[in-house]
C-alpha cells in the first residue's frame, strides 16, 4: 500500500536561520525552496538520501491561531517537541568531532549503546536531533537466560 | 527571533541538557545556573516552573535512570555503576536508588530484561517519576 516516507515536518522559528544550520552546518542539501508568497516551502535532505526530506516550517497564523503557534514555538524552546530526526552515519565519533568544531550544541557525547554508537545535538531552536552509527545488537547469552529464569516468580 | 519567554526557555533547556550530559560529574548549581545566565536561586525557581521539579531532583532521576540502564544492559558491578553515574558513596546510591525505584540495585538487575529500542526513548520513558 504505502511505498515509503518522503517528508516529515520540523517546527522552526526562522527558516533562514534553519537553512543556515541544517545546510550550512549539518551538511544537508536544499531539496526545495519555494516562496509561495503566503508561505515559504522549504525542504532539506541528507545528500545520500535525497528522497527523504525534512520540511522546515514556522508554526504561525493563518495555518493555526496565533496563540497556538506561540505555544508551539515555546514548546520547541523547551525541548518538548520530540526527536526531529535520528540520522545515521558510518562514523559517529568523527561526525561528532567535525560538528563540535563548528560550534554545534551537543547534548550527548558519542556513547556506546546496545544498538550502536550515538550522540545527540540541538538545533538553534531547541529541536533534538540524534546521530547513530548502527551496529549489531549485543547478543543475549545463555547466562542472561539462566539469570532471568532464576529470577522469574514461581 | 525569540520572544523573551522563548529565550529564557532556551537558556533553561541548555542548562537541563548540561545535567543530562554531565550527570556523572558532581552537581555545581552555580555553574549550571551560569549556563542559563541566572543566579542560583532564580535558576532553581525558573527551572522548577518550566520542568516541574528542581534541578537537583532532575539530576538524581537522570543518574538513577542511567544506573538502571547499566544494571540492565552491562555486566559491571553495582559499585562500579554507583561511581559511574555520579555518586561517591555506595550507601547514598543504594538509598536513593531504592527510594526512587522501590527495589535495590541488585534486585533491579535480577529482574531486568534488555530493551532493543533506541536508548533515548527508554531513557525518557523509563525515567523514574518520583521519589516514591
Amino acid at each position: 500500500m504505502f511505498t515509503g516516507i518522503s517528508i516529515h515536518s520540523v517546527y522552526v522559528h526562522d527558516q533562514q536561520q534553519a537553512l543556515d544550520f541544517y545546510v550550512g552546518t549539518l551538511g544537508f542539501e536544499v531539496s526545495a525552496d519555494v516562496d509561495m508568497g503566503f508561505m515559504r516551502w522549504l525542504t532539506v535532505a541528507v545528500p545520500a538520501q535525497p528522497d527523504r526530506q525534512i520540511l522546515l516550517e514556522v508554526p504561525a497564523a493563518p495555518m493555526m491561531p496565533e496563540a497556538t503557534a506561540a505555544t508551539l514555538r515555546e514548546l520547541v524552546t523547551q525541548g518538548a517537541m520530540g526527536v526531529a530526526a535520528i540520522l545515521t552515519t558510518d562514523d559517529c565519533r568523527a561526525t561528532y568531532a567535525a560538528l563540535r568544531a563548528k560550534g554545534v550544541e551537543f547534548i550527548e557525547e558519542p556513547t556506546e549503546q546496545p544498538y550502536g554508537i550515538d550522540c545527540a545535538l540541538r538545533d538553534p531552536f531547541g529541536n533534538h536531533i540524534r546521530i547513530t552509527q548502527p551496529m549489531a545488537m549485543t547478543e543475549v547469552t545463555q547466562d542472561d537466560l539462566d539469570r532471568w529464569a532464576a529470577a522469574r516468580p514461581q | 527571533m525569540f520572544t523573551s519567554t522563548e529565550e529564557e526557555n532556551r537558556r533553561l533547556l541548555r542548562a537541563r541538557d548540561a545535567l543530562d550530559r554531565d550527570f556523572a560529574q558532581p552537581l555545581d548549581v552555580p555553574a549550571v545556573a551560569a549556563l542559563a545566565y541566572m543566579s542560583p536561586a532564580h535558576f532553581i525557581r525558573r527551572f522548577s516552573r518550566l520542568f516541574g521539579e528542581p534541578p537537583h531532583r532532575y539530576l538524581q532521576r537522570r543518574r538513577i535512570e542511567r544506573a538502571c540502564a547499566m544494571l540492565r544492559d552491562t555486566r559491571v558491578t553495582v559499585t562500579e555503576v554507583c561511581f559511574a553515574v555520579g555518586f561517591n558513596s555506595l550507601g547514598t546510591f543504594s538509598r536513593t536508588f531504592t527510594a526512587i525505584i522501590g527495589r535495590s540495585p541488585s534486585q533491579y538487575r535480577q529482574d531486568a530484561v534488555p530493551q532493543p529500542v533506541p536508548g533515548c526513548f527508554t531513557r525518557a520513558w523509563s525515567r523514574p517519576s518520583s521519589f516514591g
